[in-house]
């Protein structure tokens, strides 16, 4: 029974938990590795386009039994205006 | 005739294999169906305490295996249902006396005689779970609406995916509705979300289900029992038919909650 009706319902924080273990069990990837990977892309991108490091997005999302790297990169204006 | 061959598997122990493949066997013995099961277990066999058949073990899966006996000499008649084989696990410790090919072969001199044989696959997923699923034309996957069983059968779904063993259904074992109810358990819409494979049956928890293992008479052949009923139309599913998921909401009211603490139902 939830007594404390602020706090997230045991159901709601067990699924969430697992969506997340779930996730790393199936690449193999420890969260770690995961925040290297995104150093080392934002490293490789920022070479060639100017990109705001703070408005990336990283991450791994499930799909069905499939696993996809989904990555959101928005470019700086000014990167546009460099490049012309 | 030619056996299906399905595996009970799970990642986690204590989920519910035995109780499904002892109550899922028995299912498809009353169905009329000629049925072998397999304990896969080997040095820690229950099966056969399971169903009530402790008694009558002469021979074991690996005196077949070394040549000490024919398979039909290990293969126990059931008590209840004379269609119904069990053929045990050794105790022995070595784990190594059993192969992968021994399955297949044993089970491909089952497959001409009977309609069905069900292996009970230990738990984890080294050689024993290896050998369960070697001859599997089907993986049923046990699972219990807990964060560390799920996450176990996440990872025996996802050995399976690799070693191509064809799409694994779900058994959802022991899910309480009242706690589902009160979002206290994981539903099981969240399970399948989490799971993203096939459901083939959702076992209620029962209290019937220990009493029926502590007497050795698995619980589908109790016809009141929640938990037999879900065993029984997993069965059913099993051979083919179409059946509907039971309404577990039912008997989950308030009223009902009184009246089963109050002894009166």
């Amino acid at each position: 029974m939830n007594f404390f009706s602020r706090k997230k319902s045991a159901a709601t924080s067990a699924k969430e938990r697992l969506q997340l273990v779930l996730v790393h069990d199936r690449t193999d990837l420890t969260p770690a590795e995961l925040e290297s990977l995104k150093d080392e892309l934002l490293k490789t991108i920022s070479r060639y386009i100017d990109i705001d490091p703070e408005a990336v997005q990283i991450g791994l999302e499930r799909d069905g039994r499939a696993q996809r790297l989904v990555a959101d990169i928005p470019l700086k204006s000014s990167a546009r205006r460099k490049a012309g | 005739m030619t056996a299906q061959v399905i595996t009970v598997t799970s990642g986690k122990g204590g989920v519910g294999k035995t109780t499904a493949v002892a109550n899922l066997a028995t299912a498809l013995a009353a169905d009329g169906r000629k049925v072998v099961c397999i304990d896969g277990d080997i040095g820690l066999r229950n099966l056969d305490v399971v169903m009530g058949l402790e008694n009558r073990i002469v021979y074991d899966i690996v005196d077949v295996i070394e040549g000490r006996c024919k398979l039909r000499q290990a293969m126990i008649r059931d008590k209840h249902h004379p269609e119904l084989y069990l053929i045990p696990a050794a105790q022995t410790r070595d784990k190594n006396a059993v192969s992968p090919s021994d399955m297949i072969r044993i089970c491909n001199d089952l497959r001409a005689d009977y309609d069905f044989v069900v292996i009970d696959s230990p738990a984890g997923i080294e050689r024993g779970f290896r050998n369960s699923i070697a001859a599997a034309d089907r993986v049923l996957v046990v699972t219990n609406p807990e964060v560390s069983a799920v996450r176990d059968a996440d990872r025996v779904i996802g050995i399976l995916e690799a070693e191509e063993k064809g799409n694994p259904a779900l058994i959802l074992n022991r899910l309480n509705p009242v706690m589902v109810k009160q979002h206290d358990m994981l539903s099981a819409e969240d399970v399948l979300d989490l799971l993203a494979i096939q459901l083939i049956g959702i076992v209620p928890e029962d209290e019937n289900v220990i009493v029926g293992s502590n007497r050795g008479t698995p619980v589908v052949l109790d016809p009141k029992s929640r938990a037999g009923q879900a065993f029984r139309n997993i069965a059913k599913r099993l051979q083919g038919q179409d059946v509907p998921f039971m309404d577990l909401d039912k008997g989950t009211g308030l009223w009902n909650r009184i009246q089963k603490i109050t002894g009166r139902k």
